[in-house]
């Protein structure tokens, strides 16, 4: 593997949080993603950029515990400490992680909302299942997180869908964040919105992962939200990744000859 | 006996010869018992059984008739209620079936009867040890409004994984204001399964707990049975600060003058006029009967 992808500055110390070493699951010749190993710290902002088909998608599965891999393992690092091998570990343990230490945001909001329920009630399902039965509570969280993601508290009892779809996106991000995940997952957060609330978002997103300290690994086609967002970029094409490291790095000086063709194709307005 | 009863009961009818004991067949039968006592072994745990077409549609009590066929025995006294009431069309033409096809006696009396089946009330009257209670139950998964996939569901049961129950009664508190839920309200078995206990009012959830009776419960077209057995712990979902309540009336009934009874109200003209009366017709009947008798 690359040389760029040992985190430059990541101390000897620090140990990852996520290890991932040789995964594979592949549908077809070059289909789906193969033998793709890096080390994830806390606080790091990972981006998986490539074309569509190229495995992101499927790579992310595999990595939040939804797809077992044919090959290769994943290594989580939990708040005690402990690591954890996700796909030996039961699937009541990777459920339950799925909705503490981690998040998903899905690309559209009616995958990751309960969308018959109010915005408080989705805001509240996971600190529900953790165990909180206090209704005060539950609508005191709902509440900050409203304001947290921009959204009126007011609001806190309508449906999602009388949502604009950038508000939902936020919904959805508060959501996942409300039981103070160490790790989230996003898949193109940014996809079906208009490029003004795509920029709110990001910012909002940007704000957030540096107040708490998130561990993210992104999935995007867009190469604007991965310079703005990510730490470290992995490039993937037809199931492997062909180039990793800093995102300056490979968005200013890209190597490897489709890296390059991905940034010269970027619009210049 | 009261008089109410004994009209009904009429000693022991003869049998319809045409039909096997009980209408369904001894292989049925021995299917659904073995089924029941997967039930029985796993409280409020949902069992799949192969349901039968019975001769009346789904949603009149396909599925709490077919548990009464499989465990009805010819000294059992049948006692059948449809929303308290022994006298609607539910429970007659349900309690004249099985007078015909098994020839049991029926009655109208709660501590007589054996055997009672029930829709949407449990009997005021309270409940002892050698009594079984069978529930007519229309949607047995009690996460369903929340949940539409059934792999989805069972998983979430499997890994008692019930964070969502909650979501539907944060929902009733952020709409009304208090939890709103006031049948079929959902219950914890043994600490252990979620179950809904069939669409009897929540002022009834508290007689399911540590009852000496036991309770099945049938879901004819899901096809699903389920069970508390004797003396088990039921209790009631709810929130710290949002306590479980049962329906209180500031009014009691215009016929027995229970305070304590489940009370449906009546209008009883076009102005609106409301009236009030036991849900529970015998034991209403009973509480007169013995006002009479006290006179």
């Amino acid at each position: 593997m690359n040389q760029a992808l040992k985190k430059p500055h990541a101390l000897a110390t620090v140990e990852p949080l996520l290890q991932v070493r040789d995964l594979s699951l592949l549908y077809g010749l070059e289909r789906g993603c193969q033998d793709i190993s890096f080390d994830l710290y806390p606080g790091e902002v990972l981006g998986i950029v490539g074309e569509s088909g190229s495995g992101k998608s499927t790579l992310l599965s595999l990595l939040s515990g939804r797809l077992p891999p044919q090959r290769g393992s994943i290594g989580y690092r939990d708040k005690q400490g402990e690591w954890l091998d996700l796909y030996s570990a039961s699937e009541a343990e990777r459920r339950t992680l799925l909705r503490t230490e981690w998040g998903f945001v899905e690309q559209n909001p009616r995958d990751g909302l309960r969308m018959g329920v109010s915005a408080g009630a989705n805001i509240g399902e996971r600190l529900m299942a953790q165990g909180i039965r206090n209704y005060q509570q539950l609508r005191g969280a709902g509440l900050d997180w409203l304001s947290q993601v921009e959204i009126d508290p007011l609001r806190i009892d309508d449906l999602p869908r009388t949502f604009s779809g950038g508000m939902q996106q936020r919904l959805q991000i508060a959501r996942n964040l409300v039981s103070s995940p160490r790790l989230v997952f996003m898949d193109e957060p940014t996809g079906g919105l208009d490029v003004s609330v795509q920029a709110r978002l990001l910012d909002l997103l940007r704000g957030l992962v540096r107040e708490l300290d998130l561990a993210v690994v992104i999935v995007t086609h867009d190469l604007a939200v991965a310079r703005l967002l990510a730490d470290r970029l992995m490039v993937m094409r037809r199931s492997r990744v062909v180039e990793t490291g800093l995102t300056d790095q490979i968005l200013d000086d890209p190597q490897h000859p489709y890296s390059q063709l991905l940034v010269s194709s970027v619009l210049q307005p | 006996m009261n008089d109410l009863s004994n009209s009904i009961k009429g000693g022991a009818p003869s049998r319809d010869a045409a039909y096997n004991f009980a209408y369904l067949d001894e292989q049925t039968k021995r299917m659904i018992r073995r089924a029941l006592l997967k039930a029985v072994a796993i409280p409020g745990y949902q069992v799949p059984f192969g349901g039968r077409e019975m001769p009346l549609p789904y949603g009149w009590g396909t599925g709490g008739m077919q548990l009464t066929a499989a465990i009805l025995g010819a000294d059992d006294v049948l006692k059948v209620i449809d929303q308290g009431a022994d006298d609607t069309t539910n429970a007659v033409s349900i309690r004249r079936f099985f007078a015909r096809t098994a020839g049991v006696a029926t009655t109208e009396s709660t501590p007589d009867a054996t055997l009672i089946q029930t829709r949407h009330r449990i009997p005021e009257t309270p409940l002892h040890a050698d009594q079984i209670m069978v529930y007519q139950v229309p949607i047995p998964e009690p996460l369903r409004f929340i949940e539409p996939s059934e792999t989805e569901t069972r998983t979430l049961h499997a890994l008692n994984d019930y964070g969502v129950m909650h979501v539907k009664l944060y929902e009733d508190i952020a709409t009304f204001g208090h939890i709103a839920t006031a049948y079929a309200y959902p219950v914890m078995v043994d600490e252990r399964y979620v179950m809904d206990p069939s669409p009897i009012p929540k002022f009834d959830n508290p007689k399911l707990d540590m009852s000496p009776a036991l309770m099945l419960f049938g879901a004819g077209r899901e096809k699903r049975l389920y069970a508390v057995p004797p003396f088990t712990r039921v209790t009631s979902l709810d929130f710290e600060d949002h306590p479980f309540e049962v329906q209180k009336w500031e009014e009691c009934c215009a016929i027995c003058g229970s305070h304590e009874s489940f009370l449906d109200e009546l209008i009883i003209d076009d102005a609106g006029t409301q009236s009030f009366v036991c849900s529970d017709t015998y034991y209403c009947a009973q509480r007169v009967s013995q006002q009479e008798q006290d006179q």
